[in-house]
């Protein structure tokens, strides 16, 4: 394998933002701060490649405009897959193992305020049994939070503790759309959304775009003075079918923490994309992370969660941890698909 | 650090129709899949990895159907990766199964691509108005009809070019059980006498709507060698440019360019008409063969309508294209362009049936997509690549 590191991170996370729906505007700048950070061009990146929706965006073919925002002319070797940046940062992590480039840049985004996040990622079901019913997100995760209270995996307060540490860590996070100070007990004084989920237990429905750059040893930018090295990375998912598997875990996610060797050595932080409270506690206990490890110092995805980027941020959310010396060896995760059904772990380090 | 070496040991597509309402979404893609498993003599257990593609969600109207299917696919408990690059994604599909292998991580790689079109309307799906953007309000056919014009008077070809290559095209399927349309007695004339749709385009010269699937395995090279008949991946290129863009060439634009010279380059390939036996490429529009020969350098600029006319790329001729019937023929829009990928296979292996070129060892696959800015393409070989 070639020693790969995360050197650029740029990111927007925003409740709603007005303008160009194609999201070529919110893209540039976003690209320009990549550059500004490693001091490259677009002609130093060897490869290209992002991760959206059609169906977030409304109509067919939404990547293709992004596309401008490169500026690609002359051509560029580029890709597209249509999920979550994270999963496109794997793709172009695999293209630089294959040794046909070197570098390469990879960016998510959506705007899911253009309509109905909820009943959007409904289409997402078994379009012949499951969609015609619109079992939404959020329903279909609180029956996942009930079944993990009756089940006495967790309780209320324990979903109100990671909305409290969420929102308060948030306060920090200048492109965090939600924080509060509230303690526990306040915030389970608030009136359910849907049982047993408050409305602070779920991710707000956010806007956003975001984008990394990773380099092969021997390429770094000079900028790179404690580059973030990639020593695991694996992906993998479990069936959609809600009524066949056990919706208080996740084994999708246990077995990429295995593949990705997280628990090789000790965590110092992990960014979780759990965009509902119990999914953290679910997540914790699959990627094996004890209570050592500092959870979402961001706020996470409870307090800014755009679609198909929010994975993507949690990996360079995680990268900063080490680029800061805070930390030597962090995670940054992925999900997608209804109720934790697919999952990616990152696994950075300090030391190469 | 070089890429490992991989080669395609299973093929297997769909019986490709106007409707197969006999299956589901998840159907089509297991008819072709289990085909694949077969050629390959494997089943799910030997699957290290999944890659799926397809079109836009819009054209079955269901948001990134690959979850609803992980079952299906053979993806519970493994990788899934979803992969699309417009009309281009079924030959990218297959580039990212490969950089699997080629990069070292997995070594059976399952690959999919398949469009369900009968589900929805792709017509439709494609003509949501984008602000802030021109509108396009007519289809594909719309869109290309210019670049078709453009293409004529730039090269002074004769207006029946286009009609020849339909009528090659629809005869090659004849000797395709797989290919959505078999009309018999196809000829340059009964082109030329079919509607004109979208000037110079005529109706027997635009592709069908499918719904269809086609499958890989994608193997290591240890595990390809076991095989008689691998199909060795020699190069891949993929390259991308903005819709719209001053001074841009849709007629021959540079990413199909660059994607051929990186393609040539990389399988030391100097003269691609003498060293490449047979080619599947993308034609959804009977006029884009002679632009995709030059394009892609087997003819210069001018020129590609030529060979066709001498009938140079009918079977037997010096550099045969599309001889599963093409796009022209099938067009399950995200499988078409792995089908030309898997085309090109199996003619190095030989397995080409009534439409096998004689002595093929190294032939292309190549898709493009989007306003003609998505590239995608592979050369393979009946030989391991130097």
């Amino acid at each position: 394998m070639r020693d790969v590191a995360v050197v650029g991170f740029a990111q927007r996370q925003m409740k709603e933002f007005e303008g160009s729906p194609t999201c070529v505007e919110l893209l540039v700048p976003i690209f320009a701060e990549l550059f500004e950070q490693t001091g490259w061009t677009k002609s130093d990146i060897g490869f290209w490649c992002s991760g959206s929706s059609d169906y977030l965006a409304g109509r067919a073919f939404s990547f293709v405009s992004a596309v401008d925002a490169i500026g690609a002319f002359p051509p560029v070797a580029e890709s597209h897959v249509e999920m979550d940046a994270a999963w496109a940062l794997y793709e172009a992590w695999l293209k630089i193992q294959t040794g046909e480039v070197d570098t390469a840049l990879v960016y998510g985004f959506g705007k899911s305020s253009a309509g109905v996040l909820r009943r959007t990622l409904a289409l997402q079901l078994d379009p012949y049994t499951m969609t015609p019913l619109w079992p939404d997100t959020v329903s279909i995760a609180a029956l996942q939070a009930r079944l993990g209270l009756e089940g006495g995996h967790w309780t209320e307060k324990d979903l109100a503790a990671v909305a409290q540490r969420s929102l308060a860590d948030a306060a920090d996070n200048p492109y965090a759309i939600r924080s509060g100070k509230e303690g526990v007990d306040e915030l389970l004084a608030r009136p359910l959304y849907a049982d047993p989920l408050h409305k602070h237990d779920c991710s707000p429905v956010t806007d956003g775009a975001a984008a990394i750059i990773i380099a092969a040893k021997d390429h770094l930018p000079t900028t790179a003075e404690r580059p973030a090295w990639i020593s695991g990375f694996a992906h993998s998912v479990d069936q959609a079918d809600l009524g066949s598997r056990d919706l208080s875990g996740s084994p999708s996610a246990r077995r990429a923490a295995i593949s990705a060797n997280v628990g090789g050595a000790p965590i110092d932080v992990a960014e979780l994309h759990a965009p509902f409270s119990h999914q953290e506690l679910i997540l914790r206990k699959e990627l094996g992370l004890d209570d050592s490890v500092s959870i979402n110092p961001s706020g996470g995805a409870l307090t800014a969660n755009p679609m198909f980027s929010a994975g993507l941020i949690r990996i360079g959310e995680a990268a900063k941890q080490i680029w800061s010396g805070d930390a030597q060896r962090t995670l940054g995760h992925a999900t997608s698909g209804p109720a934790l059904q697919q999952n990616l772990v990152c696994v950075m380090e300090a030391n190469r | 650090m070089s890429k490992q070496r991989a080669a395609v040991v299973g093929i297997g597509q769909t019986h490709h129709r106007a409707k197969r309402d006999d299956l589901s979404i998840a159907g089509v893609c297991r008819e072709a899949i289990d085909r694949a498993l077969l050629d390959a003599n494997m089943t799910f257990d030997d699957i290290d990895a999944i890659v799926v593609g397809k079109a836009p969600d819009l054209f079955e109207g269901v948001m990134m159907p690959e979850l609803y299917m992980a079952e299906a696919l053979g993806a519970v408990g493994k990788p899934l990766l979803r992969v699309h690059t417009a009309g281009s994604v079924g030959g990218s599909t297959a580039i990212v199964a490969a950089s699997l292998v080629q990069a070292g991580v997995h070594k059976r790689v399952l690959t999919v691509a398949f469009e369900k079109q009968s589900e929805s309307n792709a017509m439709w799906a494609l003509s949501v108005p984008v602000p802030f953007i021109m509108p396009v309000h007519a289809g594909a056919g719309g869109y290309f009809a210019p670049h078709v014009r453009a293409y004529i008077r730039r090269s002074g070809a004769p207006t029946h070019i286009g009609a020849m290559v339909a009528a090659k095209d629809r005869q090659n399927a004849l000797k395709n059980p797989y290919a959505h349309l078999h009309n018999e007695g196809t000829t340059v004339e009964t082109v030329l006498a079919s509607q004109m749709l979208w000037d110079p385009i005529r109706y027997d010269e635009t592709c069908p709507s499918s719904d269809g699937a086609c499958a890989l395995v994608i193997a290591d090279e240890d595990t390809a060698k076991a095989y008689s008949n691998p199909a060795w991946i020699h190069a891949t290129a993929m390259r991308s440019e903005p819709t719209t863009a001053s001074g841009r060439d849709q007629v021959n634009p540079l990413a199909g360019q660059a994607a051929a010279a990186a393609l040539w380059k990389q399988a030391g390939i100097t003269s691609p008409i003498d060293e490449i036996d047979c080619a599947e490429i993308y034609v959804p529009f009977s006029w884009f063969e002679p632009m995709w020969m030059e394009n892609l350098g087997f003819a210069d600029q001018g020129t590609g309508w030529k060979l066709t006319e001498a009938g140079e790329t009918a079977i037997g001729g010096r550099i045969p294209v599309n001889m599963s019937g093409g796009v022209l023929s099938s067009n399950p829009i995200g499988a078409s362009g792995m089908l030309r990928f898997a085309e090109a296979a199996m003619q190095v292996r030989g397995m080409a049936g009534e439409h096998q070129v004689d002595g093929a060892r190294k032939a292309l696959g190549h898709a493009y997509g989007g306003g003609s800015q998505f590239f995608a393409t592979w050369v393979v070989g009946a030989e391991v690549p130097a």
